[in-house]
């Protein structure tokens, strides 16, 4: 991994046309402003790593009885 | 084609049936190949079943049906994935998660399955919708 130190107001730029500055540091907390064409997805890493994590428990559903389905199916309207 | 389902044991799918996830699934980046099942007559439910291993298949839903309200922005670069045309294309469903206690199954709002019904292309994209978690209640009326 590549390490830089930057102080407020300085940035990085990365490939062309991606550009990531400090905007502000408070204790434990740095804001960070991302200039970045709209096609750049742009993420928390939580959020990734919450939606990795509730696939798996969704997808191993072996501990829950499968015939459960239909006493669900009638809270909902189909 | 014969295929070994979680849900069903073996049982014959046709090709209409198939998607190919390019990306796989989040947690799931290696299995890209799935197949839409439905879950039984008039059911609203869906199982995406892996190909591959049988026990990897997810219950998935029309968000709508649970939460009328439900939006989703499918951004311009995740609609080029799925090599959307026609906005009429694009089906949107949603994994559920189910519980040991049925009613405390939860439905993911977050991290919902887009798919190209025309081209067989799914993608599990991230909603830019703060509000939506990987787990809301699936049952929202308990009074039965």
């Amino acid at each position: 991994m590549l390490v830089l130190s930057r102080k407020e107001k300085e940035s990085i730029i990365i490939g062309e046309n991606i550009e990531i500055t400090i905007m502000g540091i408070k204790g434990d907390c740095v804001k960070i402003g991302i200039n970045a064409p709209s096609n750049v997805k742009i993420y928390r890493k939580e959020i990734y790593e919450e939606i990795q994590k509730a696939n798996r428990e969704a997808a191993y559903t072996d501990n829950v009885n499968i015939d459960s389905i239909k006493d669900i199916e009638k809270f909902i309207k189909g | 084609m014969k295929l070994l389902t979680k849900a069903f044991g073996e049982i014959d799918i046709s090709e209409k049936q198939r998607l190919v996830f390019k990306n796989g699934i989040l947690g799931f980046e290696d299995i890209t190949n799935f197949v839409l099942l439905d879950s039984a007559d008039n059911s609203p439910f869906y199982w995406l079943q892996s190909e591959k291993f049988k026990n990897i298949a997810f219950l998935i839903i029309d968000p709508k049906l649970v939460y009328p309200d439900y939006k989703l922005e499918v951004d311009p670069a995740d609609l080029e994935d799925l090599e959307i045309e026609d906005e009429e294309d694009i089906i949107v469903l949603n994994i559920v998660t189910l519980h040991e206690t049925p009613i405390k199954s939860t439905i993911n709002l977050l991290g919902p399955i887009v798919l190209n019904k025309k081209k067989h292309i799914g993608k599990q994209i991230v909603s830019t919708n703060d509000s939506y978690t990987v787990r809301h209640p699936l049952i929202r009326d308990k009074e039965v």
